[in-house]
C-alpha cells in the first residue's frame, strides 16, 4: 500500500499525533508523515520518551501513535508495564519489524527480536496484529477496538515492503 | 541547601488552581501527595525517568495550561535525552523542577552523580532559555515566580537536602483513579478553551 493510504487510514480514526523514533521499514511513509500538515510528530529520542510524549493525547480525548522499530521494544516494557498498562493509558505503537523470517533475512542484530516480537505483546497480554498489503482497515478497526474496550496500548506490527 | 519537602511545598503554594502538577516515582510523589493532594496532580507512582516526557506531551497539547514537572536528579539523570527534547520542542508552558539531593532517596538515600554533574550546565546546553540553580528558599521563590512568565520552557535545579519526612504516607488512590481525575482536569481547561 502507499504511504498516503496509511495515513489517511490512521488519520480516519482519530490519530494526528505521534512521536517516534525512525525505523527503515516505513520508508517513505516517515517522510509523507512529517511533511503532512493535519499530523502533529514530535521525534524523540528513545522510544520510551516517544511512548512518555505520545500518551499525554490520551488527557486531552485525542489518539496518538509511537513509531519505532522493534529493537526498541524492551525500552518501552517498564513504562508499559508501570504506566500504560498499570493506569490503563492507550497508544498505538506502530513497530517496524525487522528480522522477520529469522536467518539470513535482515542484518544479524534483528534476528533474535524479530523471532520474538509478536510474544513479547502477548506476555505482555496487549492486544496486537500484523500489518498485511490488504488488512488495513479491517486490522487498524480490530486493534482499535481491542485498545479501546480495554483501554489498554496496542501494537501493530509492519514488516519491511507492506507500506512503500 | 533546601529541605526538598519545604521546597514542594512553596512550589505547590504558587501553583494555581488549573495548573498541572506532574511528580515522578518515590518520595517526591509521595510528598507531592502529602503537601497538597490536587485533582490536577499526576503522581507517576512507577517508570523512572518517564515524567518529564509526559510532560513534555501534555505541554505541546495543551498549551493553556501550566504544567509543573517535579522530578529528581536520580529521574532526570536517566532521561537526559528528554532535555534537548524538552528545548526542541519549547512548550511555552512547561516549568521543568528538578531536586537535586545528589541521592536515591526513596531507596535509601544511594549517592547519585549529579555532585560531579552540574544539571543546570546541562539545562543551559541542551537549550533551555531560562535556567535558575536555586539553594535557598528565597532564591527559590524568586525563580518560581520568573515561571510565571509564558516565555518557557522553565527549568530550575533545587540544591535539596536528605531530610526524610517522618511518617510520610503513600499515594492513597487506585492508579486509575489518579488518571481519571487528572484527566478531568487536563480536559475541563481545553474545553474552556473551545
Amino acid at each position: 500500500m502507499d504511504a498516503q493510504t496509511f495515513w489517511e487510514a490512521l488519520k480516519g480514526r482519530g490519530f494526528t499525533f505521534f512521536a517516534g523514533v525512525p525505523d527503515s521499514t516505513f520508508g517513505s511513509a516517515y517522510k509523507t508523515m512529517m511533511t503532512d500538515p493535519d499530523i502533529r510528530y514530535v521525534p524523540a529520542v528513545r522510544e520510551d520518551v516517544a511512548l512518555g510524549v505520545a500518551s499525554a493525547a490520551y488527557f486531552t480525548g485525542r489518539r496518538a501513535g509511537v513509531i519505532m522499530q522493534n529493537s526498541g521494544v524492551g525500552n518501552v516494557v517498564n513504562p508499559l508495564t508501570s504506566f500504560s498498562l498499570m493506569y490503563k493509558i492507550p497508544v498505538l505503537l506502530i513497530v517496524g519489524w525487522r528480522g522477520y523470517g529469522g536467518p539470513p533475512n535482515d542484518a544479524p542484530e534483528h534476528w533474535i527480536m524479530g523471532a520474538k516480537s509478536p510474544e513479547f505483546f502477548d506476555l505482555l497480554e496487549m492486544p496486537h496484529e500484523t500489518l498485511e498489503p490488504d488488512n488495513l482497515e479491517s486490522a487498524l478497526d480490530r486493534l482499535i477496538a481491542a485498545m479501546d474496550e480495554g483501554s489498554t496500548p496496542g501494537a501493530l506490527l509492519v514488516r519491511a515492503g507492506v507500506i512503500e | 541547601m533546601i529541605d526538598r519537602y519545604q521546597a514542594i511545598q512553596q512550589i505547590l503554594k504558587r501553583v494555581k488552581p488549573d495548573d498541572l502538577v506532574l511528580s515522578t516515582t518515590g518520595m517526591i510523589s509521595r510528598e507531592v501527595f502529602t503537601a497538597d493532594d490536587r485533582t490536577a496532580n499526576f503522581y507517576m507512582i512507577g517508570s523512572m525517568g518517564l515524567l518529564s516526557s509526559f510532560g513534555l506531551g501534555l505541554a505541546l497539547l495543551s498549551p493553556e495550561q501550566k504544567v509543573y514537572v517535579l522530578e529528581g536528579d536520580g529521574s532526570a539523570l536517566m532521561s537526559l535525552g528528554t532535555l534537548p527534547l524538552i528545548a526542541t520542542e519549547h512548550p511555552a508552558n512547561l516549568v521543568h523542577i528538578i531536586l537535586d539531593n545528589e541521592a536515591y532517596e526513596s531507596t535509601g538515600a544511594q549517592p547519585s552523580i549529579s555532585s560531579n554533574v552540574e544539571l543546570a550546565d546541562l539545562g543551559r546546553a541542551a537549550g533551555y532559555p531560562h535556567v535558575t540553580r536555586v539553594d535557598d528558599i528565597e532564591a527559590l521563590e524568586g525563580a518560581i515566580s520568573e515561571c510565571q512568565g509564558d516565555s518557557g520552557p522553565y527549568l530550575v535545579v533545587v540544591k535539596s537536602g536528605i531530610a526524610p519526612v517522618e511518617g510520610i504516607g503513600r499515594v492513597s488512590h487506585s492508579p486509575t483513579e489518579i488518571r481519571d481525575r487528572f484527566k478531568s482536569s487536563v480536559l475541563k481547561e481545553n474545553e474552556a478553551q473551545c
